[in-house]
């Protein structure tokens, strides 16, 4: 697989990978087809998304993206991080293969279950 | 970085042994003649061409003039099957195989049925075995082949071709083998082994790419693909690439026991340091029914495409069966037929070694693997260590 040097920068030093020990709400999202598995951990403050880490079982596509996106909503209101989308990732990376897009959008659906399972508990 | 680049992935290509390579050259610029030709300068190609043929036949026990000249593997085995499928339509239409073979079967075996034939997949056992049992019942009055992968190219397992072949021959059925991976690499006798076709290429041999060859035994009779000047006993025109089939040959010269026994060490040195990784399983047999270059690893809870990035980023090739590394986001067809769960398969790195290997490298690729799968771990949405 083909990746760009900004998606393998991202896969190898991630810097939002791990968990939130401290987190307010926790979004899960899961690829039935290729088998990847994703959960976002996020830290609210005022509305604001104050701490964010994701974990993922994933390839280099599903890593570099979800690392791409924590960087993206972290110190965003839950309402922007909300509509991040996936052309919002790659504009920081650049390039995905096409056949990674299902990878890359898991770590989106994950923080929109987050800010959701946030806003029932709070 | 220690190494300029661990090379793991020999399953999938080998590097042109350089001695290899001396004795091409000439054929590009000096021998350059069409081996059909009629001048005395074509001799030399002519003489080239059928000596190689006759490294290959013997390496294999099989006799000069049953052995056909391809552009590879993929192609050879498309002519064993498509070949004899056409030929014998009229005395059945029921193809066997397994479901470990390499794609270019299955994929051929496909098209086969919708041309109107019947395939039957033979499941493994959770080493890769095929039972000798399950292919007896499987063969029916309408059987005309049976292709049975010999060294499977993903778990290493090396079919019993003596046993398998004996039965195919008690039943009247053409038995042929796809030994891409386990030539030279371990023994292969054709008469021994009861084949009746047997494909085998250069590229997984420190030969050139693009070349490759189809035994087929004396007396069987095939329907050839490719159509033009007669060449290759008129069963697979095309001027023959001779710079190509004479590094084949050199390959398998040199290829010898002393590398076998070499890539045993390194094999089992891997499989023993990696499996001191807690979570770890070795897809496939272990022992003499393993390819001495093959060895297939899952760890739990670490997907096998970002364990492979990983290995890449300190320049060690390797491959995986995992979906998310498919244009199908299929796991490997291989690791599910074992028995392996979508995450295992998911989870599968393949480090497949050649003789050019050293126990330095291997040295060192224990001791960046751990780390690795520490690390993926550390961050996995499905380990709890
Ligand atoms: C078992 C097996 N069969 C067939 C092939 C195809 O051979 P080739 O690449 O020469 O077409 C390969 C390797 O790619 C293989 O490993
Ligand atoms: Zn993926």
């Amino acid at each position: 697989m083909e990746y760009s040097k900004r998606v393998f920068e991202h896969f190898q030093k991630p810097k939002f990978a791990g968990e939130l020990k401290d987190a307010d709400a926790v979004g899960e999202e899961g690829n039935i087809k290729c088998g990847d598995v994703m959960k976002m951990y996020i830290k609210v403050e005022n509305n604001v998304i104050k701490d964010i880490r994701f974990k993922t079982y994933g390839c280099i596509a599903a890593i570099a993206a979800s690392d791409t996106l924590c960087e993206l909503a972290k110190g965003k209101t839950l309402e922007e991080a909300e509509k991040l989308t996936y052309a919002d990732i790659i504009k920081e990376i650049e390039e995905l293969p096409a056949i990674k897009i299902h990878c890359s959008v898991l770590g989106i659906a994950a923080l929109r279950n987050a800010i959701k399972n946030y806003r029932k508990s709070n | 970085m220690r190494f300029k680049r661990v090379y793991l992935d020999n399953g999938a290509s080998t590097n042109v042994d350089p001695k290899v390579l001396e004795v091409m050259l000439p054929y590009f610029t000096e021998k350059y003649a069409n081996a059909s030709s009629g001048h005395t300068f074509a001799q030399e190609s002519k003489n080239a061409l059928e000596n190689s043929r006759k490294i290959i036949a013997k390496s294999i026990n099989a006799k000069t003039d049953e052995i056909i000249f391809t552009s590879g593997g993929t192609e050879a085995n498309n002519l064993a099957l498509k070949g004899i499928a056409f030929q014998n339509k009229d005395k059945g239409n029921h193809i066997i195989t397994t479901k470990i073979d390499h794609s270019c079967v299955l994929e051929s075996c496909k098209w086969l049925e919708s041309q109107g034939f019947k395939v039957t997949y033979l499941d493994v056992d959770e080493e890769g075995f095929v039972n000798p049992t399950d292919l007896k019942k499987a063969i029916t009055d309408k059987t005309i082949i049976v292709s049975i992968i010999h060294g499977n190219n993903e778990i290493g397992i090396i079919q019993d071709l003596e046993t398998l072949g004996k039965i195919c021959r008690e039943k009247g059925v053409l038995f042929h083998t796809d030994a891409c991976q386990s030539y030279t690499k371990t023994e292969i006798d054709v008469k021994k082994q009861n084949v009746d076709l047997m494909t085998l290429n250069s590229h997984k041999i420190h030969g050139p790419k693009g070349v490759g060859a189809l035994y087929i035994k004396d007396g069987i009779k095939i329907t050839p693909w490719q159509h033009g000047g007669g060449h290759e006993k008129g069963l697979r025109a095309g001027t023959e690439n001779i710079h190509g089939i004479v590094g084949f040959a050199e390959a398998v010269k040199i290829a010898n026991k002393k590398h076998v026994e070499h890539m045993i060490e390194l094999r089992d040195k891997l499989i023993n340091g990696a499996l001191e990784i807690k979570g770890s399983r070795l897809n496939g047999p272990r022992g003499n029914k393993r390819l001495c270059n093959n060895v297939n690893l899952s760890f739990k809870g670490v997907e096998g495409e970002a364990l492979g990035g990983y290995l890449d980023s300190k320049n060690i090739c390797s491959s995986t069966g995992s979906a998310c590394s498919t244009r199908s986001l299929e796991p490997s067809h291989v690791l599910k037929a074992i028995g392996l769960s979508n995450e295992e398969a998911n989870g599968s790195v393949r480090l497949t070694l050649s003789r050019f290997n050293t126990e330095e490298e291997i040295d060192y690729v224990l001791k960046v693997l751990p780390k690795f799968v520490k690390k993926l771990r550390g961050f996995s949405a499905i380990w709890k260590g």
